[in-house]
């Protein structure tokens, strides 16, 4: 047993304190917006342009000129604004933005993270990632925690070419919760077991050097 | 107070197309894309051209009306994902891509517009982005030189705009817009609806009339939607 996209998504969300401005990667991440606690008061940004992202619009709502940063159709939020591109990547980039949750594929124990380009296949582009885990305080990855071919994603070293240097905070993975110490030497700590999942079973699955945090039961 | 504005896309390009030029684009996925310029672009057949855009439109819309004729040389873009024309010109290298992240390539047009040849930041420090640009510490921290940008023409769309060429923009088709309207020598607008001078409250405009020099009304627009997301009563 380990946890789903939903429960990863549910764990994420408790990250999230009220007051929060929050970017919200596309996968996974858009799933925490259906976890925000009722105390919790987080307005959502999308870097296309718009702070105060409602939920999807009912089929009547439907407006082609509102979209979110994944080119999906959503809905306004009582105060919601508008900006332009520039706008949009100062509020990014100047550290305005309390928390960005984004997907991976690998993240290296330094808190290093790859997730915009495998070489040798066709290049999509990296969007506004790179700015997100440069700019926003505080970045959790969530991700599964091996790959389909059943290789850790959670590295001494990423292989990948990267989308940031020393950038991720935090894992969250269908295994457990994991924090890095993105400034200094710490490494990857294990802080939360996913329901029925061991930590021999993690160190099993992880290439990054593991410590066990103290909250965690062995 | 000189004319601006012109009855279409094809006589507000008059006179301004040739190959090899520089268009700086507005729109993200396909909103607020100036949909009339790149048809008449096409229509004009002029080739080699570099460009400047967030994404390359999808097949049949927005910028892949210009990769299907193989009239754009190279893309400066920061994702390009929805496009499978745009995979196959690239696999064939038929198609340069410069990838640029979306925050330096606002920021590359910004500057641009503003007359700021290069500015530093934290963005693609220790990736490939950052590789063979120079790179400065600043209070401890690293960041890497990035150049402005500047093009031949500007392709905008806006929602409301008047005949001296202010302009308004709506909700999330504002985006690249208002940068791309300042970053080159020849801006061109396109609008949903045109009005008198006068007309649009001076507290409510996006893009003062000095950086537009042409432009027309296009309506009627029939607004594509990429993905259609709703959900249930």
């Amino acid at each position: 047993m380990a946890w789903t996209r939903d429960q990863m998504a549910a764990r994420a969300a408790k990250e999230l304190k009220d007051g929060f401005y929050v970017n919200l990667g596309i996968g996974i991440p858009t799933l925490v917006s259906n976890y925000v606690p009722e105390d919790v008061d987080i307005t959502l940004q999308s870097e296309n342009g718009m702070l105060g992202v409602g939920p999807f619009p009912l089929d009547n709502q439907v407006d082609p000129d509102i979209i979110n940063a994944g080119k999906q159709t959503v809905t306004e939020v009582k105060g919601t604004s508008y900006f332009s591109s520039a706008d949009s990547f100062a509020m990014i980039r100047g550290g305005h933005i309390d928390l960005s949750i984004l997907g991976a594929m690998e993240v290296a124990e330094n808190g290093d993270l790859a997730n915009w380009m495998i070489p040798g296949k066709m290049v999509k582009g990296m969007g506004g990632a790179m700015d997100l885990v440069a700019g926003v305080k505080k970045v959790i990855v969530t991700m599964e925690h091996v790959s389909k071919d059943g290789q850790s994603k959670l590295l001494k070293e990423c292989t990948l070419p990267l989308t940031g240097r020393r950038v991720v905070d935090m894992v969250i993975t269908e295994f457990g919760v994991f924090s890095i110490d993105k400034h200094g030497p710490g490494g990857v700590t294990l802080v939360q077991l996913a329901d029925g999942v061991t930590v021999d079973e993690i160190k099993a699955k992880t290439k990054a050097a593991l410590t066990i945090g103290p909250t965690v039961k062995a | 107070m000189a004319n601006k504005v012109y009855k279409d896309a094809k006589a507000a390009l008059d006179g301004l197309l040739r190959d090899d030029l520089m268009l700086m684009c507005g729109g993200f996925g396909l909103v607020g894309v100036p949909d009339k310029l790149i048809a008449a672009v096409r229509d004009s057949g002029v080739k080699g051209l570099t460009c400047v855009s967030n994404n390359a439109g999808i097949d049949g819309a927005g910028l892949g009306l210009l990769l299907e004729t193989g009239q754009v040389k190279k893309m400066i873009s920061s994702y390009v994902g929805e496009n499978k024309t745009f995979a196959k010109l690239y696999l064939e290298g038929k198609l340069e891509i410069e990838f640029n992240p979306q925050g330096t390539l606002a920021e590359r047009v910004r500057a641009g517009g503003a007359g700021i040849p290069a500015f530093y930041t934290k963005t693609g420090v220790g990736t490939q982005v950052a590789e063979g640009k120079e790179t400065k510490t600043f209070d401890g921290e690293e960041y890497v030189m990035e150049r402005g940008l500047f093009g031949d023409i500007a392709l905008v769309k806006a929602w409301k705009g008047d005949k001296s060429g202010n302009l308004v923009f709506r909700k999330a088709a504002r985006n690249f817009n208002p940068m791309m309207a300042t970053a080159a020598k020849m801006c061109v607008a396109e609008v949903e609806e045109l009005v008198e001078v006068g007309q649009l409250d001076p507290d409510h405009i996006h893009t003062p009339a000095v950086y537009v020099k042409r432009i027309f009304c296009g309506a009627p627009y029939d607004k594509k939607i990429e993905q259609r997301t709703i959900r249930k009563a």
